[in-house]
């Protein structure tokens, strides 16, 4: 049983990460904010259920995801979105030159970590669907384990996989184009490139 | 998954690349069984494309979680959740009333 007065002293600090995993959720500031106040609010008034010594960040987390999906998405009659850009399923490692390639291209200061900006990984995450942008950002960027993030999203674990699976191949093909975009590297035919049909000359007048 | 036997060598145990690749993200979450855990690890040690394969996803992974949580909560927000909090520990404590004045910091009654 945990006291409400000490709420604040121990949850304000898990603050930043929760404002960032809002605006991944919300993809907007305003949105991000009522949702973090709601979350606080809420933590707040049922701090009396937590049971002390336990893990005080998940329980925020779960908090935060239970509220951005079921109150969150329904005042804004936001549609679950389940659109997700497959296809080829390949690594991204692969596509950023294959292995050869990519060893070549990297020296000791040229760390993947400056490859990307944080606009262009925040953008990528925010362009995954709802039902796997949330299990890809409790997994890749809170470190949550697949039985933590089935319990928050109340969906089995195998479903967390699969999602998850699918989530970060999308999220790679996306960070794929952002290199591609800014020269990183070459384009990488996934398929034998077809040829291209020479047309036949039908000048046959 | 696709075709990963583009790296030919010879596979030192049962486990061969496309296994290991199949369980790159599983064995990243470390969510393997040990008994898988190990499998792989053994794999990994003589195999140095999928080491290097492997290597990147976990960099990718920090790479990912460094840069979608860097963004600076409001000040404002940190307040007016605070003042609410401290509002309501002071109400639910026995009504001390009137609540903090804005900007005014969270003082603790003594």
């Amino acid at each position: 049983m945990a006291d409400q007065a000490e709420f604040a002293d121990q949850a304000m600090e898990f603050m930043p990460a929760l404002y960032s995993a809002a605006l991944r959720m919300t993809r907007n500031p305003a949105d991000a904010e009522d949702l973090v106040q709601e979350t606080y609010l809420k933590a707040y008034r049922s701090f009396g259920g937590f049971q002390a010594g336990t893990n005080l960040r998940a329980w925020l987390y779960r908090i935060l995801t239970n509220t951005f999906i079921n109150s969150y998405r329904t005042r804004k009659r936001r549609p679950m979105e389940t659109e997700l850009d497959e296809g080829e399923d390949l690594h991204l490692f692969r596509r950023l030159g294959g292995l050869e390639a990519f060893a070549a291209a990297r020296s000791a200061e040229d760390e993947l970590m400056d490859w990307f900006t944080d606009a262009e990984v925040t953008g990528a995450l925010e362009s995954l669907p709802e039902s796997f942008r949330i299990p890809v950002l409790l997994a890749d960027v809170e470190g949550f384990s697949y039985k933590e993030i089935a319990e928050m999203l109340e969906i089995p674990i195998g479903t967390v996989m699969s999602r998850l699976h699918r989530g970060r191949k999308s999220l790679q093909k996306k960070l794929y184009t952002y290199a591609l975009a800014r020269g990183l590297t070459e384009p990488v035919p996934t398929e034998p490139v077809p040829t291209e049909p020479v047309p036949e000359d039908r000048s046959d007048s | 998954m696709a075709d990963h036997h583009d790296h030919d060598h010879p596979a030192p145990d049962d486990t061969d690349c496309s296994d290991a690749l199949a369980e790159i993200y599983t064995y990243l979450d470390g969510e393997l069984t040990e008994e898988r855990r190990a499998l792989i690890a053994g794999h990994l040690a003589g195999c140095n494309p999928c080491i290097e394969a492997f290597d990147f996803e976990a960099e990718l992974r920090i790479v990912i979680s460094t840069r979608a949580r860097r963004d600076a909560v409001p000040e404002e927000l940190r307040i007016r959740i605070l003042e609410r909090l401290t509002m309501l520990t002071r109400g639910e404590a026995g009504g001390a009333g009137d609540g903090p004045r804005s900007g005014e910091p969270p003082a603790r009654e003594a």
